[in-house]
């Protein structure tokens, strides 16, 4: 839509031809609408149908309306407008749906009184059934999970960043492209791609030739979760350190700083805000792996604030528990209503996330005022 | 503070690829010195050599010794970082570091090496070093600013105040107008001729005009042909160079009847 629309029907200049009016897609969408609901009506109406019927219509009765006014150049490029738009939605939808969901799901549980200061910790089915048979809120909180899933994701942050961020020095700074980084390279590769479950088994069973069988704890999830995390870390900072340019290096170089200071104190800290988004993404990527933590933390139903001893819930766990064994066989509401408030909070806790990381881009970038 | 180089029978390897023969050039001290020569005939590989910047290059090595004063460069357990500290270097693009300040860019040379310094002295040395290079002035009100705001002309005067803060004997420049105008230019150019009252500068451009107008001696460099390596020709007053050449590859080259 250009916003040169001088009268195209009175007087048109001779290096136009014919233009669609500013209205047409508005034009064409209404009516695209109405025609789609005359035929979901007909057919029998669903608002999915409905919008799947209308987008047809209003790709073809835009493309075809402009092919006849406008030749066929612009008509293909309304057609490669509509699918462009069209895969944006079809993307959107899934993300809009499920956040639509688990707020709606999620908020009642989340605005009970001590969902998120209390744990399950002697909520037992009686107390659901009371709640669903006389009204009364819903017991038990978040609070053991909240804290577990803290706690163990911190403890693989603290693992993984400088195992991951050493490696990615290694890489960029002393590999020379030799036969161990390709090696390196190679296997972090094939460490991205591992099923999370397998790194769970993994620390699982690392932890217990190394302390004893059935060791259970939130630091045995951590190393699984770092075990997951590491190679997106060696990844993203593999990354961040390479756009460094060479000049900035051989500056320092020149003014005889020795190689590991100027990796400290110049390629690291021109990199950093690209580092920091990156550990911030990765984390976001495995606070909500649910498979590697049932196998190695277990789940607890009571506030354990020690990383290295004893079984610890987190929120995927928590949720995960609650949907497939409610505390209360016979009424099983209350204990969805906590399962989707448990979703609501990780949610949140991502979105949160993503902001830091961005927040954290925007502090550490390179400053460039005058 | 400023110390003469010699080079002796010096040949400059990327891996197997002799990159520059046999070259033996003595520099005096306090004096600038100019490389001219055309393009890849492996002036500022040679420039690279003189202070082992070469080194950061995987596969570059060299043949031959070149003496700071008598101490040979490239004898054993030289630690070519204690080399850089005494020759320092200003690069065809001005690259001052983005995430310092124009006064933490004057203070890296020490603050990266972690040698401790009062906020008295160090104001002495970035004032000393910014008048050094003719940047005080401009920059004297906005010292806290991110160096990259500068103008191109200005960060390059920056990346000088940064080499001389160091307090080099030499100081190696490669090609350091390429990237700027002509009234930036003029102004690194008043700069160098300041700077040879204390310091030995090399200097490899491209422009002949700044060659004659900047340096005291010059010396030419060509190349037979692709592949082969890059050799000294000529080496002599930059008067004589200029106006009197003894090579005829000289001549055609200063004259502009090259190739």
């Amino acid at each position: 839509m250009t916003s040169t629309l001088t009268p195209v029907r009175s007087k048109r200049s001779a290096l136009t031809k014919g233009q669609l009016p500013r209205y047409a897609p508005y034009a064409v969408l209404a009516a695209a609408l109405i025609v789609g609901a005359a035929i979901m009506a007909l057919l029998g109406f669903n608002p999915f149908g409905w919008g799947l019927v209308s987008a047809l219509l209003f790709a073809i009765g835009l493309v075809s309306w402009s092919a006849a006014v406008e030749g066929s150049r612009k008509a293909k490029d309304k057609l490669a407008t509509c699918l462009v738009v069209g895969s944006f939605l079809v993307a959107l939808l899934p993300l809009v749906s499920v956040i639509w969901t688990v707020l709606v799901n999620g908020i009642p549980g989340l605005i009970d009184p001590g969902f998120l200061t209390t744990s399950m910790n002697g909520v037992t089915g009686a107390f659901d059934n009371k709640a669903v048979e006389s009204g009364g809120p819903v017991m038990g909180g978040i609070y053991h999970a909240l804290l577990g899933t803290v706690q163990i994701t911190l403890l693989a942050t603290v693992i993984s960043v400088p195992v991951g961020l050493l490696t990615a020095v290694y890489l960029v700074e002393y590999g020379h492209d030799g036969r161990l980084a390709k090696a390196i390279t190679f296997f972090v590769d094939v460490m991205t791609g591992i099923p999370s479950i397998v790194a769970g088994l993994f620390a699982a069973a690392f932890f217990f030739v190394v302390v004893g069988p059935g060791t259970k704890t939130g630091a045995v999830a951590a190393v699984a979760l770092s075990v997951l995390m590491i190679p997106v870390v060696v990844r993203s900072s593999e990354e961040m350190l390479k756009i460094v340019p060479n000049e900035l290096r051989e500056a320092a170089y020149a003014l005889g700083v020795r190689k590991w200071r100027t990796i400290l104190k110049v390629v690291i800290p021109t990199a950093i805000s690209g580092i920091a988004s990156g550990v911030t993404l990765a984390i976001a990527r495995v606070i909500g792996e649910t498979a590697p933590i049932l196998v190695t933390a277990g789940f607890a139903t009571s506030i354990n604030s020690n990383v290295f001893g004893g079984w610890m819930a987190s929120l995927p766990t928590f949720i995960y528990t609650q949907i497939l064994n409610p505390t209360s066989p016979s009424n099983p509401d209350p204990s969805s209503q906590r399962a989707w408030g448990a979703a609501l909070v990780l949610i949140i806790l991502v979105m949160i996330l993503n902001l830091v990381a961005r927040l954290i881009a925007r502090i550490f970038a390179p400053k460039t005022g005058r | 503070m400023s110390k003469r180089i010699d080079v002796k029978d010096l040949n400059v390897y990327y891996g197997d690829f002799l990159a520059v023969e046999d070259v033996s050039i003595n520099i005096e001290a306090k004096s600038v010195t100019a490389f001219i020569g055309p393009s890849g005939c492996g002036k500022s590989t040679f420039l690279r050599t003189l202070n082992r910047m070469h080194e950061v290059i995987p596969g570059a090595r060299v043949e031959g010794e070149v003496l700071l004063d008598g101490d040979n460069l490239y004898g054993p357990g030289v630690d070519p970082v204690a080399v850089r500290s005494h020759i320092g270097m200003v690069f065809q693009r001005p690259n001052p570091f983005p995430t310092m300040s124009s006064r933490d860019n004057v203070l890296a040379g020490v603050r990266l090496n972690n040698k401790k310094i009062s906020k008295g002295e160090a104001d002495v040395l970035v004032e000393r070093s910014l008048k050094g290079a003719n940047l005080w002035n401009e920059v004297k009100d906005r010292l806290e600013k991110p160096g990259s705001g500068l103008s191109g002309g200005q960060q390059q005067r920056l990346c000088i105040a940064r080499a001389i803060a160091v307090e080099p004997q030499v100081i190696l420049m490669d090609e350091p107008c390429s990237a700027l105008d002509p009234i930036s230019t003029l102004a690194i150019e008043d700069l160098i001729n300041e700077l040879k009252d204390q310091y030995t500068v090399v200097i490899v451009t491209h422009n002949m005009q700044q060659a004659a107008r900047v340096s005291d001696k010059t010396a030419f460099f060509n190349i037979a042909g692709t592949g082969k390596p890059g050799k000294l020709i000529e080496h002599g007053d930059t008067h004589t160079i200029f106006s009197n050449p003894v090579q005829k590859a000289t001549e055609d080259y200063v004259s502009g009847r090259f190739g």
